[in-house]
């Protein structure tokens, strides 16, 4: 089955940007990193993990975009990912990205030298409650739902993945996010539960033969905001692990929570830089036992 | 999943000891200098106000001393100051103005930028953006 062309889609969403930041001002009603940054699935949030924030400095009756590229490199692995999204009102946001793994030769004892394990991911965020900045006077979070619908393009490792390791090269994961500020102390704190059958986010598609069914898999975020353009943080992201007993071997395909640790810099409305140190576990240990930890850097755009 | 759970419970406790609510004392109204801090801070604000390309038409009409001084008594009543705010409700005193959340935001940070300029540090700015943010449900009328 073809897949519809998400270069078209971020051509024409690139073309939409560019045509709207000429004409008009840029959305910039929102307070500076209150839209968050660019996750790896390209909804806003943290890196590793989706917020109840709204992409964009879009605030009641505008539109907002922002533009992102994040790069991954670990010990033995390298992650591309790149997307967009626009958002409306500080109410809903469409997110799209895609990713690409570069795997090196590690999976040269499977005969795959130069792997690159690639997914689109189209995503659909709705704030249903609560303002994560302003009612500084109460505990109520902002809460947002969402769906990420992923679709893996895992190349030569197709055969194995959907064959014997009974897994599926698509799936959706659905969401529910809080965020709040505690503007007297200037930490943000967001809770995540996503309910997912994703391996390793989906590069390894979803489920397995002895996979127990999609699961809620709790991601945490703190962050202090050190001033009014810079904010340090953490993130903890648990995953499933379906692939763990798999037609490989028990243990060949085992996968870990993630974690990073993270510095957000928005020298202004537009632009955001996030540098951080992440953890992500092992990755295919039977091929590469130990574990991936690396930097991560990530640019957004926003308009 | 064990490491999950260390790291979750490292986080909240960082989050409940950061978060943990200020003593209700006049602490903040030193923090800002006293009334004459206070009055000093709001007199730069208004100026700032009554030029801004945002929102400065809102105070077109609007005479800077009185409302510096206004705000002045109601900062120092909310940072724990010996003072009383006699002006009217934040409701009535902005129903008749269509507030939106872009221009309730950017009045924050033309706040920021007046605090910035008298080197009031991030968190003591924070504390006192705390004490106001919750009147955005007054102001903000559209």
């Amino acid at each position: 089955m073809k897949k519809p062309s998400l270069t078209f889609l971020l051509a024409a969403s690139t073309a939409w940007l560019l045509f709207q930041h000429t004409l008009a001002q840029a959305a910039d009603g929102k307070l500076p990193l209150t839209g968050g940054v660019s996750t790896i699935d390209g909804a806003a949030g943290g890196g590793l993990t989706p917020w109840a924030v709204t992409g964009s400095y879009a605030t009641q009756g505008e539109f907002g975009a922002t533009a992102h590229a994040t790069v991954v490199k670990t010990g033995d692995y390298d992650l591309l990912a790149y997307g967009a999204t626009v958002s409306w009102g500080d109410r809903i946001e469409a997110s799209l990205a895609r990713q690409d793994l570069n795997a090196h030769d590690n999976l040269k004892p499977l005969g795959l030298t130069g792997l690159h394990l690639k997914q689109d991911i189209f995503g659909l965020k709705l704030r249903i409650a609560g303002d994560a900045v302003l009612n500084s006077d109460s505990w109520m979070p902002q809460i947002a739902i969402g769906v990420l619908h992923k679709r893996a393009d895992p190349a030569a490792l197709k055969a194995t993945l959907t064959g014997p390791l009974g897994a599926k090269a698509s799936g959706t994961e659905g969401y529910v996010s809080a965020t709040k500020l505690f503007l007297a102390s200037g930490i943000l704190v967001n809770a995540t539960l996503r309910v997912t059958e994703a391996n390793q986010n989906g590069l390894l598609g979803f489920g397995g033969a002895q996979s127990k069914g999609v699961q809620v898999q709790p991601e945490v975020s703190l962050a202090w905001l050190v001033n009014r353009r810079l904010a340090v943080g953490v993130e903890a992201r648990a995953k499933p692990d379906n692939l763990n007993r798999g037609a490989l071997g028990t243990g060949a395909l085992k996968e870990d929570d993630w974690y990073d640790v993270f510095v957000a810099w928005a020298p202004s409305k537009t632009v955001s830089i996030t540098a951080a140190w992440v953890d992500l576990g092992r990755i295919a240990p039977a091929v590469q036992p130990r574990r991936q930890t690396g930097a991560y850097l990530s640019a957004q755009l926003a308009f | 999943m064990r490491k999950f759970l260390y790291t979750l419970g490292l986080m909240l406790a960082a989050g409940l000891m950061a978060t943990a609510a200020h003593a209700a004392d006049d602490g903040l109204y030193r923090a800002f200098g006293e009334k004459a801090g206070i009055a000093a801070l709001m007199s730069d604000f208004t100026g700032r106000l009554k030029v801004d390309p945002k929102i400065g038409v809102y105070f077109k009409e609007t005479k800077p001393a009185a409302l510096a001084e206004s705000l002045t008594d109601q900062i120092c009543k909310l940072t724990g100051g010996p003072c009383d705010y006699e002006g009217a409700p934040m409701d009535k005193a902005h129903r008749d103005l269509e507030i939106d959340r872009a221009a309730f935001n950017r009045l924050v940070e033309v706040l920021q930028d007046a605090m910035d300029a008298r080197g009031i540090p991030f968190g003591t700015q924070n504390r006192l953006l705390a004490l106001l943010a919750p009147m955005h449900r007054d102001i903000i009328t559209q």
